[in-house]
């Protein structure tokens, strides 16, 4: 909920040049690091109260890591994360308790998220309990049977396991854990991504419902192109620790700008045989480079078929554009 | 028209397991033509790669058994063989592809050792002639430096350059027909079109036929001539991809279709949903295992289970109701 502590600015989150490194251990007695995987390398994006943004990426991208480092459940190594106007990146655990009410986490794995030995009721009741508000019992019962009819769950599937419930159902049971606490921002990371076509459309329906009828802040972490257009109203490209596009839905889709965000979407396969027949194909070769040694310069150059001499050697800035777009290449300077 | 390539008649695959018998693969019947691309596409649990495992007679037993039906390639019943006769086979003239290259790669064997065994073992090549042909074929996959490579052990591979070698193995007796598992499913999307491209390419080049068992809609029109959609262990419907995709027939595949978003699909638009959970196998209702799910659905198409009919040419579908109106729509 908005309170005096609210700026006056719609931004509910900022993030600013937020890095993510992890250092790489050798030795089995005396540890020595030998090398830094930098997961996340400077970032920055805001985000406005009600808006979807998705981040999408390829493994090793950094959008799941970002994702963590914004609920502080993985230390930033540097930056800002102003979360409704409190910078959260040096909170402590304490400090921390009270901000986590108001954002929270929906994962890709309905099957090892969900305690095997709990029953629905207490897992959704457990973040009240957590937190102190489940000392009513009877408040808490009604709050935890008003969350499972919100995700479209039976009454009368409260008491049971999680091992009874299908893919779909247990990611609704993992939504309405996730929405207990009235969050404000709730990141999805991959939250549709194991669930089959048919009823992954049940899911996203049920997340643009939600945020529609709760106001909800959404950041959709995944890797399909095509469910994240659906959804978000803004979207990032990240490739190798870096945001390298990020704009508009509509801008996005309609006119990428950085090589990489056309290579990602023309790798898409359009489900229409006769569209496919006759839509050019540029697919790029090789694979994303490990994140311990990321290549010089521009980190998409060696798969680049646009590449040039600067490109192998200056590493381009995320550069903003007029509408709120930013593209971070050469080629757009 | 010449024989196809292969026939699948009737081919029913049950498992035990805790929940009781499960029908995975229950009377399924098509053919695949000699050099055709043929996508059999369905959700978790529909059937499709106890199908292909079944071809192959990969189906360990117990719990699992083929219970009924006919597998005939090149006119042979791959079931009556014994098991030196299906060993012959795979490998050989059928290929196949699964989705984890990492488990499906020895570790302990170079990857040239593992390209070239099928060349030692089918065509009686001495290990160096073998091991020259993992060479070339490792070109062909475009790894590059690949004579360096035929030494490398799977662990110094990519994910992608692994699913390389895997079709290189595959590639290795020139079969008549590869199998491919969901062979992308765990690659990232670049490296997908990547391997799909080479694969159908490949494929193309040594007049392989292809089984391409996959749950994207969008890999089946950018790769398929011909699909095969099941649920529930049964065909529900069959069709060039061209036709399928126009005017799809079944109130399944029709559903499939509204429910995936699509990079070029009206964003305004909310998704539709197929309503429900899929089947439980263990107990498939007496009728039509869509129907508890359709919107359409008679008491017929809970009573009794619907044949697999023609609706046009090489078109066809099982269900009782002419769902015609919704697709033309």
């Amino acid at each position: 909920m908005p309170d005096a502590t609210t700026p006056a600015s719609d931004d509910i989150l900022r993030v600013e040049d937020l890095k993510v490194h992890f250092p790489v251990m050798q030795g089995v007695v005396i540890q020595k690091q030998v090398a830094t995987v930098k997961a996340v390398d400077g970032i920055s994006f805001t985000l406005k109260r009600g808006e979807t943004l998705g981040l999408v990426g390829e493994s090793g991208c950094g959008k799941s890591t970002t994702g963590l480092a914004v609920l502080r459940m993985l230390p930033p190594t540097e930056g800002r994360i102003v979360f409704e106007g409190e910078d959260i990146a040096g909170h402590d655990e304490e400090r921390m308790r009270g901000i986590r009410k108001r954002m929270q986490m929906v994962y890709q794995d309905p099957y090892g998220s969900l305690n095997p030995r709990m029953r629905v009721r207490d897992i959704v009741g457990e973040p009240l309990e957590v937190h102190g508000l489940g000392d009513d019992r009877r408040a808490l019962r009604e709050r935890v049977s008003a969350l499972i009819a919100m995700v479209g769950l039976l009454p009368d599937m409260a008491d049971r396991y999680p091992h009874e419930f299908s893919g779909g159902q247990r990611q609704r049971i993992g939504i309405a854990r996730a929405m207990a606490l009235e969050p404000s921002l709730i990141i999805c990371d991959e939250a549709v991504s194991a669930l089959d076509v048919s009823i992954q459309a049940q899911v996203v329906n049920l997340f643009m419902e939600l945020q529609q009828r709760l106001g909800l802040t959404y950041i959709f972490i995944a890797h399909d192109l095509a469910v994240v257009r659906h959804i978000s109203d803004r979207i990032a490209v990240m490739y190798l620790g870096k945001i390298v596009e990020i704009a508009t839905r509509d801008e996005l889709y309609r006119d990428p700008l950085h090589p990489y965000t056309q290579a990602l979407l023309a790798a898409i396969p359009i489900p229409d045989p006769e569209l496919e027949a006759t839509r050019p194909q540029q697919i790029i070769s090789g694979e994303v480079p490990s994140a311990l040694r990321p290549p010089p310069g521009c980190r998409f150059h060696p798969r680049c078929p646009h590449a040039m001499d600067v490109c192998k050697t200056t590493e381009p800035p995320l550069k903003g554009r007029p509408g709120g777009r930013a593209v971070a290449c050469h080629l757009h300077p | 028209m010449a024989e196809p390539l292969l026939q699948v008649r009737d081919l029913t695959t049950r498992f035990r397991t805790d929940g009781g018998i499960v029908t995975a693969v229950d009377s399924v019947s098509f053919d695949v033509a000699a050099g055709e691309t043929v996508a059999i596409v369905g959700e978790s649990g529909s059937g499709k790669s106890v199908t292909a495992l079944s071809i192959l007679r990969l189906i360990p037993n117990p719990p699992g058994k083929i219970e009924r039906g006919e597998v005939i390639f090149d006119g042979v019943d791959l079931l009556k063989l014994d098991d030196v006769g299906i060993r012959a086979i795979r490998g050989d003239k059928i290929a196949m592809i699964f989705q984890e290259p990492m488990s499906s790669l020895n570790p302990a064997l170079t990857i040239g050792k593992q390209i070239g065994e099928p060349i030692n073992l089918h065509r009686k090549a001495p290990w160096t002639v073998a091991i020259d042909k993992a060479k070339e074929l490792l070109g062909r996959v475009r790894i590059p430096d690949a004579a360096a490579r035929v030494g490398a052990w799977p662990h110094q591979f990519s994910g992608g350059m692994r699913q390389r070698a895997m079709i290189a193995m595959a590639l290795a007796c020139q079969p008549k027909l590869i199998v491919a598992d969901e062979p992308t499913t765990a690659l990232d999307v670049t490296v997908q079109a990547q391997i799909l491209d080479l694969l159908k390419s490949q494929a193309r080049e040594a007049g392989s036929a292809l089984i391409l068992i996959t749950h994207d809609l969008g890999v089946v029109a950018r790769y398929a001539d011909r699909v095969v959609v099941m649920y529930g262990g049964r065909i529900v419907e069959t069709a060039p991809a061209r036709i399928l995709y126009k005017f799809p027939r079944h109130p399944y595949t029709q559903g499939l279709m509204a429910s995936i978003p699509r990079l070029d699909g009206d964003t305004r638009q909310r998704l539709v949903p197929i309503e429900g959970q899929p089947p439980n196998l263990a107990q498939l209702p007496l009728g039509c295992a869509f129907a508890a799910r359709c919107r359409m659905a008679t008491q017929r198409c809970h009573d009794e289970r619907p044949p697999l009919e023609a609706v046009g040419e090489n078109h066809l579908k099982a269900c009782f109701l002419d769902a015609r109106a919704d697709a033309h729509a």
